[in-house]
């Protein structure tokens, strides 16, 4: 049988139908509802006006919360990378006869519901927890200080829940390093430092950029850890997003929050990959 | 172009012992490797060589014992401090790197000058000099494997090791790069330290070469020495092929050792014979053992045996390699250069053995008659 010069495409079918069902159609969708007009309601019903100013409008009102979620997560994300290494790092070179292990229990965590792991964070965190107690007796926080309500909390809470999304593809590209390598640089007179920034952490970039996308992506979006362990000084876009559909009703002013979320992400990551010049090592 | 920094320091490894929790790989070695000169660790996987070289290169710390450089220690010195670089197997090249900073690494590393300078110089001796750019996995095997020599090389070591260096290339490429390894020797003077399983590969290029097998040394000298008057029939068998056959020494005197070989006396120089009295294997290369039809007079003064026939014939172009079943059951085996003097013998043929005496040798008949052979599959 001769081979089409389609067959290609009708292999792809299945994925462009995939994506076309559950990512193009959503997200015109999406984009329709952020041309809303703003004066339409549940019962009045919706009219697509191509209303542009709802953008600048959502960015003139909800900046704050806008700024504050990139912010938490980028906080989140460096505190993850330095954790998530270490702990890669540990697992891909000295774990030994442990390393499946601790693999396991790195992943352990979503056995267990999203909310209650943020839940039993609270209970951590709580006026009267240990940590809390821990704190105030060695007068590191006065006596009516506390975490829970505080940035700090959420930020703890991003780190916990995204951890293992940084953990993952760091260790699977510091485990790939052929530890020859490792070797020879130490054969060409590079100290176990110098190895390490010439070597170890040049290889393991594309980790380095997967765990940091995985991480903040997720971290920049989310609203649980802000809702259950923070105060609505902590408010992040997606505590946002999510009031105005189910709250408010402001379909017109969600729908543009959430499309200048995405836009924003995608660029940051566009300049991010092209800084970090892992292109060739993805 | 010379490279040695201090050409006068000698590599000195005493009672080197590296045990593992399940075995002794290096068994209190005592070996010498003067400077300048191209050595060889020659061994069957496992032996321990690979173990001894990264001793020396700082990879893997001895259990006990010492490794001198000149007169400087350097058996617990970090890898990164000591005057030896390596050139590993499967060349463990940087990824991430080009060429030029794969081999400009160890300068960089130790703050030198005109680094650029150096590697255009370094890569212009191994015939890469328009590859400088290029990442290592665009270029072929042999390449790379200069690459892996010029990276090390450049740092003008005292010592270079060379870790089964030629083991990833195929037969062509290994024979010219044995010959531009050796050249490249020649020219920066430097010592080098080669392990490889390859008897052919160690004899090309060593000036020296040691036998290892379990951990200890066989023999060490020079390849003719080895090849000419193996000590023990691991060497004999190691290096090169041997006829080995069960005789009784019946007078041994300053000169020569006579022996009696399954009814036939024959004599062995007294320097080639490891054994003065009782039972022991008389070894002799194949190529030295002539062979004629049955009456037809041999080239060979000496010790001339009756009763062959050939087993089996195989033509490998250059030579003919013939199996003779000996009277006493055993086959020898006989390689004759193809000069075109003689038709091949065929099968079946009676034939008369004969080689001269001072080409065999005498080991004790204590020791293993296969060891070292290669197994037939």
């Amino acid at each position: 049988m001769r081979r089409g010069r389609f067959t290609g495409y009708w292999l792809m079918l299945p994925a462009v139908v995939w994506l076309g069902l559950f990512f193009v159609i959503p997200f015109l969708s999406l984009l329709a509802t952020s041309l809303y007009d703003p004066e339409g309601s549940v019962l009045t019903g919706y009219d697509v006006t191509y209303r542009f100013a709802n953008f600048t409008d959502a960015l003139g009102e909800f900046w704050q919360p806008l700024w504050r979620s990139l912010w938490y997560a980028g906080v989140a994300t460096a505190i993850c990378l330095v954790l998530g290494y270490l702990l890669a790092y540990a697992i891909a070179f000295k774990s030994g006869r442990w390393r499946t292990l601790l693999l396991v229990l790195v992943i352990a965590p979503f056995f267990t519901s999203f909310l209650v792991r943020t839940l039993s964070w609270k209970l951590i965190l709580a006026d009267d927890g240990f940590i809390v107690d821990a704190l105030q007796t060695v007068h590191l926080m006065g006596e009516d200080g506390r975490l829970l309500a505080t940035p700090v909390a959420v930020i703890a809470g991003l780190v916990y829940n995204f951890l293992p999304f940084m953990v993952l593809p760091l260790y699977a590209s510091l485990e790939k390093i052929d530890g020859r390598l490792i070797e020879a640089a130490g054969d060409l007179y590079a100290s176990p430092t110098r190895g390490f920034l010439k070597v170890t952490l040049p290889l393991s970039m594309p980790g380095v950029v997967a765990g940091t996308l995985l991480t903040f992506i997720p971290a920049a979006g989310d609203y649980i850890n802000a809702r259950l362990l923070g105060s609505p000084n902590q408010r992040m876009v997606g505590n946002v997003i999510q009031d105005l559909f189910t709250s408010t009703g402001d379909y017109a002013a969600a729908g543009a929050l959430s499309v200048i979320l995405m836009v924003i992400i995608v660029a940051m990551v566009m300049v991010y990959i092209r800084k970090a010049g892992t292109e060739e090592l993805l | 172009m010379s490279l040695a920094a201090d050409s006068s320091r000698s590599l000195r490894l005493t009672a080197l012992t590296k045990e593992f929790s399940t075995f002794t790989a290096v068994k209190a070695l005592d070996l010498e490797i003067p400077a300048g000169k191209f050595f060889a660790l020659l061994g069957p996987s496992g032996c321990g060589k690979t173990t001894t070289l990264r001793m020396v290169a700082g990879l893997d710390v001895p259990t006990s014992g010492t490794i001198h450089l000149g007169d400087d220690e350097i058996t617990y010195a970090k890898p990164y401090r000591r005057p030896v670089n390596t050139v590993f197997q499967n060349y463990a090249l940087f990824p991430h790197l080009d060429i030029h900073e794969n081999v400009a690494f160890g300068l960089r590393r130790r703050k030198a000058k005109d680094v650029d300078e150096q590697v255009r110089a370094m890569l212009e001796l191994v015939e890469l000099e328009g590859q400088a750019r290029k990442k290592p996995p665009m270029l072929s095997g042999g390449q790379q494997q200069r690459v892996a020599l010029a990276r090390a090389l450049i740092n003008r070591p005292e010592v270079l090791l060379l870790d089964e260096p030629l083991g990833a290339l195929d037969l062509k490429l290994r024979r010219g790069m044995q010959i531009e390894i050796k050249r490249i020797q020649t020219e920066v003077g430097l010592t080098f330290v080669h392990v490889t399983h390859d008897q052919e590969e160690a004899m090309t290029m060593a000036d020296t070469i040691a036998v290892m097998n379990s951990g200890e040394i066989e023999q060490m000298g020079s390849p003719a020495e080895l090849y000419e008057n193996p000590r023990t029939t691991f060497v004999a068998n190691f290096l090169g092929q041997s006829n080995l056959i069960a005789g009784t020494v019946s007078n041994a005197g300053s000169d020569v050792v006579k022996v009696d070989m399954q009814g036939t006396q024959v004599s062995i120089p007294a320097d080639r014979a490891h054994v003065t009295s009782g039972p022991g294997w008389v070894g002799i290369r194949p190529e030295k053992v002539l062979i004629a039809p049955e009456g037809e007079p041999i080239d060979a003064p000496g010790n001339h045996m009756q009763g062959g026939v050939v087993t089996d014939v195989s033509f490998v172009g250059v030579s003919t390699q013939y199996l003779v079943r000996m009277p006493w059951g055993q086959e020898l085996m006989s390689f004759e250069q193809n000069t075109g003097a003689r038709g091949i013998i065929p099968r079946g043929t009676a034939v008369d053995v004969s080689w001269r005496p001072e080409f065999s040798f005498l080991l004790p008949a204590s020791q293993d008659v296969n060891a070292g052979a290669v197994e037939e599959s």
